[in-house]
């Protein structure tokens, strides 16, 4: 392949003025960043409380959770974005409002942050499920023996081990949802692959435009990894082998 | 008044009868045993006391206070019972100074020091104090037992319940497990307990309860139920267990 690899690009002014390419691609990160860690904080906020009515005892909360897990992990990742950008606004007048009104930016970030956060939370919450059922019937009843309701129960006793299980899927969700942030550039949130994409079409260098976006998300992706692994070597419990324990 | 009382309790699970009208009591700081083959109904039975199963027909009343009462306040009444488990329950997350302090604090209230001295208090007695700052991943099956008997303990509790607290250990821990047991009973704790040790029963045991298929087919003294159970089905149990 004969291509004439042209570095320099990055360090050509863009046509707005003012920037080079390279710091239009920095801010592109900056907000996948962003999106990825409010998105985050979403799904585990949520994930941990549906996961957790899914393994009530009373069916109500369980039905609940049920429906919230089949909702959004049956519809695609990208027709979820379009709903909470063109649609949801349109059934919700103050909102749509507020969207007409300001800086399109906000409601692109809104959007992709509500539709990656729960979109994940119902991926978290199924493992939350599954680390507490993970977890031998005998730990729930020892709490409620010594008095404990079924919030602290849950709060002191399963949430804390359930957790350490679910580490290694917890670890695969997080690095999914970062680069599903991605799917924001379809409703013109400048994320990093918008900017790759806007670099490229700017001045025709896609190959350094998009090995440059490659190589970004490879080190956000593992960086979120060697966190998680750290995580878990700081919470291991002393005395287990594999986090867990459940098996006698 | 007893202190744990049984009026015909019949429990179900969907179809299946697990409890036959169980009738019985416990009276303050008595002993009494549990036996009976596997799937008579006994783990159930004493779950029932503090309801961490629930039935369907009679009333159970615990220092007066009725178990099957919509208005109990059952974490309450579940604080004054202390419940030793066959697999031990303990918390692995926590040490085990933490796992005797953590209900002392978030359901009795106490302030933490209050709390940590009476755990090292209970820790001393079953001989635990020097592994308070352990994991229970770290520890054997009979350490582990009697760190879950002194996290019981910790509640001052009315009465404590045993689950075949024995059954998961190796023999060799069995006894370091009971010689607590029987400290308590001499101490004139109120303890209902489901086991196979009859050497556990003929010490210290002052009533022994023989269930089978559901139902308590024996209610008897010490005396009564080791020298002439009255039923078949208690005398083959017993040939059984007691042949070696």
């Amino acid at each position: 392949m004969n291509y004439n690899w042209n570095w320099g690009v990055f360090f050509q002014e863009t046509p707005e003025g003012g920037t080079l390419y390279w710091e239009m691609l920095v801010s592109g990160l900056g907000w996948t960043l962003a999106v990825s860690v409010v998105a985050w904080l979403i799904a585990m906020i949520v994930g941990a409380v549906i996961g957790t009515l899914r393994t009530l005892d009373s069916k109500a909360p369980a039905l609940f959770g049920h429906a919230w897990v089949e909702l959004f992990r049956n519809i695609p990742l990208l027709v979820q974005m379009f709903l909470w950008y063109f649609v949801i606004p349109e059934f919700v007048p103050p909102l749509k409002r507020w969207m007409v009104n300001t800086d399109p930016v906000y409601a692109q970030f809104l959007a992709a942050v509500l539709c990656l956060g729960l979109f994940t939370s119902a991926r978290i919450a199924e493992q939350v499920r599954a680390g507490i059922q993970s977890l031998p019937r005998g730990q729930r009843l020892a709490g409620s023996a010594l008095g404990l309701t079924t919030w602290q129960t849950y709060r002191y006793v399963l949430l804390p081990m359930a957790f350490r299980i679910i580490i290694p899927p917890l670890t695969s969700e997080t690095m999914n949802l970062i680069k599903n942030s991605s799917i924001a550039l379809t409703i013109g949130l400048a994320e990093l692959t918008f900017r790759a994409r806007e670099l490229g079409e700017y001045t025709f260098s896609f190959f350094e435009a998009f090995t440059a976006a490659t190589m970004v998300y490879v080190i956000i992706s593992m960086s979120a990894n060697r966190v998680m692994a750290w995580v878990e070597r700081r919470v291991a419990v002393p005395g287990l082998i594999a986090a867990g324990g459940g098996g006698h | 008044m007893p202190m744990i009382e049984f009026k015909s309790v019949n429990k179900w699970y969907g179809g299946f009868q697990v409890l036959r009208d169980c009738t019985t009591k416990v009276e303050k700081g008595e002993v009494v045993v549990v036996c009976g083959p596997s799937g008579s109904g006994k783990s159930t039975l004493i779950k029932c006391v503090n309801a961490l199963e629930p039935f369907q027909q009679g009333e159970i009343i615990v220092n007066g206070q009725s178990v099957g009462d919509k208005t109990t306040n059952l974490p309450r009444l579940r604080s004054q019972i202390g419940m030793v488990f066959q697999h031990f329950e303990l918390f692995p997350h926590m040490t085990v100074l933490e796992n005797l302090n953590l209900a002392q604090v978030k359901v009795l209230g106490r302030g933490a020091d209050e709390a940590a001295e009476k755990s090292q208090m209970l820790l001393k007695r079953v001989g635990m104090l020097d592994h308070a700052p352990k994991f229970p991943g770290q520890l054997s099956g009979g350490q582990q037992q009697r760190v879950a008997i002194a996290r019981g303990l910790a509640m001052d509790p009315i009465a404590m319940l045993f689950d075949e607290p024995t059954s998961a250990l190796d023999p060799e821990m069995i006894n370091e497990v009971l010689d607590v047991m029987v400290e308590l009973a001499h101490e004139g704790m109120t303890m209902m307990c489901v086991t196979h040790e009859m050497g556990f029963a003929r010490k210290v045991a002052h009533r022994v309860i023989f269930m089978d298929r559901g139902e308590i087919v024996e209610d008897a003294t010490k005396d009564e139920f080791f020298g002439t159970p009255r039923s078949e089905r208690a005398q083959l149990f017993l040939s059984k267990i007691l042949q070696h």
